[in-house]
């Protein structure tokens, strides 16, 4: 016998790591199904915190419903993740409250680089704020929005430094220079 | 049409801020006025930002919880718990019981010591000088008790992901005890000074009224949502760290106007030491650091956790990729989201009022721009 030795086994490829997410079940999911239809990708769970996952469009509806609806009368909070590399490229994380259910749930979607979400100030007020803030970090601009400015960073300042790909020391050098007369913030 | 002139115009556009000594920071409010009625209130805001979500992003997960101290930095114990809890969330452990009474015990002396700032800078504002010094004498109480602890005053990185990294000092028990016997009298002795006072009560009620209504509109939340009527505080809705155990009550006010949020946050510092003094009697023996949180690398996944805070809910959501560095670490700090309802606070009141309602939010800039 030839003294072939056989290739080793290639080791299996290793899945890309995704969210050990479980389905969430009952009435509320349910309702929004049957509701929203295909408009609702997905209703899951993780660690006990249940998420709907929803196509952009109907993101102002799903908060009005859930908000006259269902009760889910408190915006916590709307954040954005930036994963650069993704045909689409952001998520949109609205977290909501109620206060008769004493739940928590969170609507998330994803939007691509230049598309206009649809702003929910109309809906809850607390968006104006959050809204902007995103508009400055992520550079995503709400359709709709009463007030769209910068809100912690100046207003003529060019970037959006919470995206992925705005360096950690990265500035704007000619904001920096003409405003602070300094040559370099670092 | 004939020429305006600005003889004409009774609209006055007034800048206050950043640099004034009531807005608490460096916060910088564009005053609309019709003489001295309040038009309108823009904020500009961003003087403090440091970017503190992105500098996350750039570190491991315990090198994460000192940056957060700076956030709300009179309340930072608060701070730190917030994110302990997120994380240990996304690890799936929990602490052990004896860290989990410590880290109450540290939270809601960190509360009265808030509160204490709150109380004496507000009262400052609106004209009473004599609280601000005994404001901080009893607050120095407290900055020495986590001094003693953790060897820093105000930015103490009192907790660890998993638990505590430091157990009691000898004589802690006795310490905090002293301090809950000689607390609970000041607080009577601010209310006299305050309470019933003319002054105080004139410049305070019917100021700055926001409804239960608007608090939930504008995702108000804290001593400012309770003092308009709603019966809500997070570490009674959805408990954390064992606050289940202890026994106080949530005080809510009528009128949602800047003396009812005075009366809660008075009352909240006496609940404040009727925790404690529970907490204290039983600490368990035990662990203080749960395992398995030597090399912080959570699995793929995300959560938002949120607490409490002396200012209102502050949430931690972390998204995790796998590895030893967040993904994205977002604060909802409530100083923001409280901030954006000074507008409507304002509206139609006073010039004068201004001061007080801000001073009433009890924001902290650190926490507003992160």
């Amino acid at each position: 016998m030839a003294d072939e030795k056989a290739p080793p086994p290639k080791p299996p490829a290793k899945p890309p790591a995704v969210m050990a997410a479980t389905p969430w079940e009952g009435e509320l999911p349910a309702a929004l199904k049957e509701r929203f239809g295909d408009q609702i990708r997905e209703t899951s769970a993780y660690l006990g915190q249940p998420f709907v996952f929803a196509k952009s469009e109907s993101i102002v509806d799903l908060l009005e419903y859930l908000k006259y609806e269902a009760d889910f009368d408190y915006l916590v909070d709307i954040t954005a993740v930036d994963w650069p590399k993704r045909a689409q490229r952001f998520d949109l994380i609205y977290i909501l409250y109620s206060f008769a259910r004493n739940e928590r749930v969170r609507i998330k979607t994803q939007i691509s680089e230049g598309s206009h979400p649809q702003s929910v100030v109309r809906v809850h007020a607390t968006a104006n704020w959050l809204e902007r803030e995103i508009f400055d970090m992520f550079g995503i601009e709400f359709a709709g929005h009463p007030d769209l400015r910068r809100i912690l960073m100046p207003e003529d300042w060019d970037g959006h430094p919470f995206r992925k790909d705005y360096g950690i020391v990265q500035q704007d050098a000619g904001w920096v220079q003409s405003n602070l007369k300094i040559e370099s913030g670092q | 049409m004939p020429d305006a002139t600005f003889l004409d115009s009774t609209e006055l556009v007034l800048n206050m801020g950043p640099q004034h000594p009531s807005t608490h920071g460096v916060l910088r409010v564009i005053l609309e006025l019709d003489g001295e009625k309040v038009l309108g209130a823009d904020c500009v805001i961003g003087y403090l930002h440091r970017g503190v979500e992105k500098v996350a992003e750039n570190r491991t997960y315990a090198q994460v919880n000192p940056y957060l101290d700076r956030l709300d930095y009179v309340a930072a114990v608060s701070n730190s718990l917030g994110y302990c809890l997120a994380v240990e969330k996304l690890l799936n452990v929990e602490a052990p019981p004896r860290a989990q009474a410590i880290r109450v015990i540290l939270t809601e002396l960190n509360r009265i010591a808030s509160h204490l700032v709150w109380l004496g800078t507000h009262a400052l504002d609106i004209g009473a000088i004599t609280p601000v010094f005994y404001c901080f004498r009893e607050r120095e109480e407290t900055l020495n008790i986590f001094e003693k602890y953790c060897g820093a005053r105000l930015t103490t990185h009192a907790f660890r992901v998993g638990g505590l990294q430091y157990d009691l000092y000898d004589g802690f028990e006795q310490e905090v005890k002293a301090f809950c016997d000689m607390f609970l009298p000041k607080v009577d002795e601010y209310e006299e000074l305050l309470t019933g006072n003319r002054i105080w009560v004139n410049r305070l009620k019917e100021v700055g009224i926001l409804n239960g209504e608007d608090c939930k509109r504008y995702g108000v939340t804290g001593p400012v949502l309770r003092a308009a009527g709603v019966h809500w505080d997070l570490r009674k809705a959805q408990p954390y760290s064992g606050y289940e155990k202890y026994d106080f009550v949530i005080p809510i006010g009528q009128n949602g106007d800047t003396y009812d949020r005075y009366m809660v946050r008075m009352e909240e510092m006496r609940q404040a030491v009727r925790i404690i003094r529970q907490a204290v009697e039983g600490i368990p023996e035990g662990p203080i650091m749960a395992k398995g949180c030597k090399i912080i690398k959570p699995p793929v996944g995300e959560a938002y956790v949120s607490i409490e805070a002396p200012k209102g809910e502050l949430g931690y959501y972390i998204v995790s990729d796998g590895s030893t560095t967040p993904y994205r670490v977002r604060v909802r700090p409530p100083s923001f989201i409280n901030l954006q309802a000074l507008d409507r606070m304002v509206r139609g009141g006073l010039i004068a009022d201004v001061v007080a309602v801000i001073g009433t939010l009890d924001i902290v800039l650190g926490e507003v721009d992160r």
